[in-house]
């Protein structure tokens, strides 16, 4: 993934200071608590949200157990249709295959729709690198870029900033990148939609090349699906002669009769909306009789951690997403932490079974993800493809303290359980100890209860971590089982 | 070994050991949602429009070019962009230069043009969305980008389906799409609905059948 997250610290400390933020605290809690209700009343509206749930979990599955043949049918459907199909193992080389294109153009600009996966690879960066400036064209997406930020939600990137901080860049920054903001511009977001309007409307309409991701590939059909809202992604996917799209492997669906599905549930998970106000398809290239829209279609296939996601039997569901962002507009650590701790572009409860698996728990950050969770489950309850996210984060916590085997760019390793982790280790061997020693268990109960009013309210040394952020658990009076002997479990009317 | 064996190689180790998923998709979820006559359709239809801000009339065939040059001179419209296979009597008495669709226009020809108007593929009732396919009375999707005033006449209730599943039964996937869901927006702003970004910022639907007269 992106560079720019090199060199992160780990969840806890990165948390700290955002919610230590209190502009940003606001910003949040005001962003998903709005779209919270109105998704709620959206899915509420069709009475078949559940069949329409498991169908959509069941799409996915069957697409991902069949990948390798669907990707082959993709290929061929959408050479079949005029387009160019890429494939792309990792970041690298999807970036140097886009680049490589873009410069057979002889263009030094590229427009861009929203796309995770670009945002994935840093495409922007490496096209900077080589001369090529990319324009970022959905709104959220131009806050962050104009403010030199980081994306910090999946759906609306720039969720953490408040009208009022948007105006200032807008003010601030647009007259560097090409028209500047209008004279006045005031916090309204009607006049802050106009500003982007204007500000864009040179760039689309002088664009030879276009670069977006996809929410859908149809493998029958060989089709492209853009699902989106302002029209920016229809400006950057028919008014250039030349588009590049880049699509995550898993994002393919076997028939277009599939998508009656997804067409259903990711507007409504999303934005809270009946449908989007624009989608796009489109098929190859048109012929030259009836040319619509772009006359070269390039599909660049990545790969980047996919494969080794799709090897874990459990953490392979995660591959059902279909970056709806609804698990992170619930999420209360989400909503407190905000995006930038989780150091990804995949924030939220999705981006903490996300990214460790993509890009592996070697780093700090990607080790510390599975933990920042309160396991509260509302992720799973929200999602439209049934992404089991709290079983996830479980099974990679196992994976980060007890090390095993994972799949890393296709091979097999065996990773050593982590080091941060010999007072969590010996904490439980020290449990399976005493509760394998029934005898040991009693005496120790027994201390336990009799001493308790000494008991410190945290713990000593490596414990202080731990109970820094929570209550110890009082102990009681006497212990359970004695309870159990003296009054027979109750039955005496004894307490 | 290329990237495409490679890869293609990585997913098929992956899914060794994976058991079978080769039970038909149970698709018990509904074809559409809730009882409803024609008529009903057609008014669901036009109540989903207008709560995405699109703004509905209704008339009957021969009422359309009145309407059309009414709406046109309303919004004072100098020039108007027309796909070759729009009835011309549609735009008879519309004063409106006419520019034709053509390949060769550049997009800041079309970004000169005021207005569009175009038909459908189809309309879907429960979610208030248009779909154009490119056929010649809709012409190239740019047509209905640029231009800030689209006008979108429906046939109603011929062109009108219920639901999403419906609709994709009757589209062909190999034309270009665009689905409308009322004019352009984002939510990107504190994640609050905001009309008029990038896509036109007027979208008037004109439901035309043997209905009721006049706009709702």
């Amino acid at each position: 993934m992106s560079g720019t997250y090199l060199g992160m610290p780990a969840f806890p400390e990165a948390a700290r200071e955002a919610v230590g933020d209190t502009t940003l605290r606001g910003n949040l809690r005001h962003a998903t608590h709005t779209i919270r209700a109105k998704r709620a009343k959206a899915v509420t509206e069709v009475s078949d949200w559940a069949e329409l749930r498991e169908a959509g979990k069941r799409i996915k599955d069957h697409t991902l157990r069949y990948l390798d043949r669907y990707l082959e049918q993709l290929e061929e459907s959408v050479t079949a249709a005029g387009g160019i199909v890429h494939w792309a193992a990792d970041a690298a080389e999807a970036n140097e295959i886009v680049t490589r294109l873009v410069k057979a153009t002889g263009e030094t600009e590229v427009v861009k729709v929203k796309s995770m996966a670009t945002q994935e690879i840093g495409l922007n960066e490496a096209l900077e690198a080589e001369g090529i400036r990319a324009y970022e064209t959905d709104l959220a997406e131009l806050i962050v870029q104009l403010g030199k930020d980081r994306p910090s939600h999946i759906l609306v990137p720039a969720i953490h900033r408040n009208r009022g901080e948007i105006r200032d860049i807008f003010a601030r920054e647009m007259g560097e990148w090409g028209r500047p903001a209008p004279e006045g511009l005031t916090d309204t977001p009607a006049e802050l939609a106009e500003a982007a309007r204007l500000h864009l409307r040179e760039k689309f309409l002088r664009a030879k090349v276009g670069i977006s991701g996809a929410n859908f590939m149809v493998a029958e059909t060989g089709t492209l699906v853009v699902v989106e809202s302002e029209g920016n992604g229809r400006m950057c996917l028919t008014l250039p002669e030349t588009l590049i799209s880049v699509v995550g492997i898993e994002k393919i669906v076997p028939t277009w009769r599939d998508l009656e599905v997804f067409l259903q549930t990711l507007p409504r998970s999303s934005t809270a909306e009946r449908m989007n106000p624009y989608t796009s398809t489109w098929t190859g290239t048109t012929d030259s009789e009836t040319a619509d829209g772009p006359s070269t279609f390039h599909l660049v296939l990545l790969d980047n951690g996919r494969t080794d996601t799709l090897a874990d039997e459990v953490g392979r569901q995660a591959l059902r997403c279909i970056r709806c962002s609804a698990c992170l507009n619930v999420c209360p650590v989400y909503e407190r932490a905000g995006g930038h701790a989780y150091g990804s572009v995949y924030p939220g409860p999705i981006g903490a079974i996300l990214s460790p698996q993509l890009r592996g728990t070697g780093s700090e950050i990607d080790a510390s993800l599975p933990y920042a969770s309160s396991l509260c489950g509302a992720c799973y309850d929200v999602c439209p493809v049934a992404i089991d996210i709290p079983e996830v984060l479980v099974h990679l916590r196992e994976r980060v303290v007890q090390g095993g085997e994972v799949t890393r760019e296709g091979n097999k390793v065996v990773l050593r359980p982590a080091k941060g982790h010999a007072a969590e280790r010996a904490a439980m061997r020290a449990a399976r100890w005493a509760f394998t020693h029934p005898g040991a268990l009693r005496t120790g109960q027994r201390a336990a209860s009799r001493s308790r009013r000494f008991h410190p309210r945290t713990l000593p040394g490596p414990g202080r971590a731990w109970s820094g952020t929570r209550d110890l658990p009082p102990v009681p009076a006497e212990p359970f089982r004695d309870w159990w002997q003296r009054t027979r479990g109750g039955k005496d009317g004894d307490r | 070994m290329n990237s495409r064996e490679r890869i293609l190689g990585r997913v098929r180790r992956a899914l060794a050991d994976a058991p079978a998923e080769d039970e038909p998709i149970a698709r018990d979820y509904l074809r559409e949602h809730g009882q409803r006559t024609v008529a009903e359709t057609v008014e669901l239809l036009a109540e989903n429009l207008a709560d995405y801000r699109a703004v509905v009339h209704r008339c009957t065939d021969e009422e359309l070019p009145d309407v059309l040059t009414r709406l046109l001179a309303e919004r004072g419209a100098r020039s108007v962009l027309v796909p070759p296979g729009l009835p011309p009597h549609w735009l008879g008495a519309v004063d409106a230069t006419r520019v034709p669709d053509r390949a060769v226009s550049t997009p800041h020809e079309l970004d000169q043009v005021d207005s569009v108007v175009t038909g459908c593929a189809v309309a879907i009732a429960e979610t208030g969305t248009i779909v154009l396919d490119g056929s010649p009375d809709q012409g190239r999707r740019r047509i209905t980008l640029v231009p800030d005033h689209h006008i979108c006449v429906v046939r109603v209730p011929g062109q009108v389906v219920s639901s999403v599943p419906q609709g994709l039964e009757r589209l062909d996937p190999a034309r270009p799409l665009t689905w409308i869901s009322g004019p352009s927006a984002t939510s990107d702003i504190e994640l609050d609905r905001v009309e008029g970004v990038h896509g036109p910022r007027t979208l008037e639907v004109v439901l035309v059948g043997q209905g009721r007269t006049g706009a709702t």
